[in-house]
């Protein structure tokens, strides 16, 4: 792997830069493997990092349908954050935040995470009351998480309106200053360079197709569009697209798929310090660093796989970001898009074993899965190598449903819910 | 956003309605009966498929109505809606019936 730093940019840069390597190879898929990640997202492509690193797995193969990043990996809004209610989610999310502040320097890959704070605005007595639960709750779980008053917040955001004669005026609000944003692409950029450093074959344009099992049900490989590859170790990491993948295994999964919308304006300067949310009138909203306004819509109401949604769930959003920023009530957007989130009943995730022996799945984190992506990823790789969960995700199986262990986290997650 | 037919009131913009998940799961006759995984296959697990959805929708700003609907969940279009209560269609069938038609025209 070539090792970015000042001095090769500087070298680089006196040879025209005609001496930059492809960051991974483009192999064909060898016969069987040790492991296989189906799905090349940041959570999947750090997966087989993490196995490759930390567990000696060598004979790693990450199959992708599409390109790199292609899927929700590249399509959410980026905000990073870890202020979750309930132990479990706080271990896990806050487990990703640990990890995304060392990332660029060990994936030696400027994923540009900026802890630029996460605001969440509380809008009526039940959000104060609500979030007021959630501070005290993150701090005896060592996670930071502070009340703002409404001056306090606007004194943080100026752009935010506290007028008192808005339709849902601002009370107060909630800031996690670790939270922020970081780059999507470059995380899944960064987690191929590293990974296919430490030899792991990324494999783009193979869809898998099938999952073999054995005469005693355990997986022997996938079925793919480059033919049959074997392993007794498969993981999916599919996002949207896991109950179809595990429907090949015979397992029936408890997802339900529905397109999420964000759009972006058009390039501004700097205005927007920070990352603002609001859950109750649905919105949220940040500046990347190339100067668009990133702004997260809602799911849409039914489950579909169409990578797109309906305009009058954006509309919505922005009747909401009018109000919230006066400023930007003249500002074009260029782009909506939509990404298939898969939706658990309890909008946790589910990260763990199967029914089938060798088969594991991490899936079900709805609308909020990039915040999480280092963790998940660590955590999933030592699943999947070990063959046991980590204790950081051992309560979040599949069995807990049928046991009645939920994680219920739905009045902590996005706005969408 | 999508134009739904009501087979009570007609067609309608999606907005009137609310969506409310897959259809012809049929609460049990004897629920003391199932077991832990009959209850999980019950209440949680969904075919959630790529292609065509048998769903429930109710006209909750118009007739307030239940009722049925075969959707491709990757175009989104609707291909047919029925009254609740009626049988689950074959929706392969149902959908090669409409494609057909448009193709004579």
């Amino acid at each position: 792997m070539q090792k970015f730093s000042g001095f090769s940019l500087i070298r680089q840069a006196l040879s025209g830069h005609q001496g930059w390597q492809a960051q991974w190879r483009t192999p064909e898929p060898k016969a069987s493997y040790d492991a296989i990640v189906v799905g090349g997202g940041g959570h999947g492509l750090g997966a087989a990092y993490y196995m490759a690193k930390e567990h000696g797995l060598k004979n790693i193969a990450v199959l992708e349908r599409g390109w790199l990043g292609g899927g929700n990996t590249g399509r959410n809004t980026t905000i990073i954050r870890s202020n979750y209610l309930f132990d479990e989610s706080a271990a896990l999310f806050d487990h990703a935040v640990k990890l995304w502040e060392g990332l660029s320097q060990e994936l030696n890959y400027n994923v540009m995470f900026s802890q630029r704070g996460v605001l969440m605005l509380a809008h009526t007595v039940h959000d104060v009351q609500s979030f007021k639960r959630h501070i005290h709750a993150n701090r005896l779980n060592g996670v930071d998480n502070e009340w703002l008053s409404a001056e306090e917040a606007k004194e943080f955001c100026p752009p935010l309106n506290i007028s008192p004669g808005m339709r849902y005026p601002v009370v107060g609000a909630a800031l996690q200053r670790r939270g922020g944003v970081a780059r999507h692409d470059a995380v899944a950029w960064g987690y191929a360079r590293a990974a296919d450093a430490l030899g792991v074959d990324i494999i783009q344009n193979c869809e898998v197709t099938g999952i073999r099992r054995g005469v005693n049900g355990a997986v022997e490989g996938v079925e793919t569009t480059k033919g049959f590859i074997g392993s007794k170790r498969i993981g999916v990491s599919a996002a949207g697209h896991t109950s179809v993948l595990m429907a090949m295994a015979g397992v029936r999964m408890p997802l339900e798929s529905y397109p999420l919308q964000a759009l972006v304006s058009e390039p501004v300067k700097p205005v927007f310090p920070c990352v603002v949310m609001s859950n109750t009138i649905h919105a949220y909203i940040s500046q990347s660093d190339k100067g668009e306004l990133v702004i997260g819509a809602g799911t849409d109401a039914y489950t579909s796989y169409s990578q797109r949604g309906a305009l009058h769930i954006a509309t919505h959003t922005l009747d909401a970001i009018c109000e919230l920023f006066p400023m930007f009530r003249r500002m074009r957007m260029l782009r909506n898009w939509g990404g298939i989130v898969d939706v658990t009943p309890d909008r946790s995730p589910i990260i763990g074993k199967t029914p089938v022996p060798g088969l594991f799945v991490n899936c079900g984190w709805g609308t909020g899965g990039f915040k999480a992506t280092p963790g998940s990823a660590h955590v999933f790789a030592h699943t999947i190598a070990t063959g046991e969960p980590h204790k950081i995700n051992a309560p979040f199986t599949l069995e807990r449903f049928r046991d009645g262990l939920m994680i219920d986290e739905a009045a902590a997650a996005a706005v969408a819910h | 956003m999508l134009l739904i037919a009501c087979p009570y009131c007609g067609e309608r913009p999606e907005t009137e309605f609310r969506y409310a998940g897959e259809a012809h799961i049929a609460r049990p006759h004897d629920p003391s009966a199932l077991n832990d995984d009959e209850w999980v296959d019950f209440l949680y697990q969904r075919a959630n498929p790529k292609g065509l959805h048998v769903e429930r929708w109710r006209h909750i700003h118009g007739c307030a109505r239940f009722f049925n609907a075969v959707r491709d969940t990757v175009s989104d279009r609707i291909f047919k809606t029925y009254e609740a209560g009626e049988p689950r269609p074959d929706v392969n069938a149902v959908a090669a019936d409409v494609l057909a038609k448009e193709s004579e025209r």
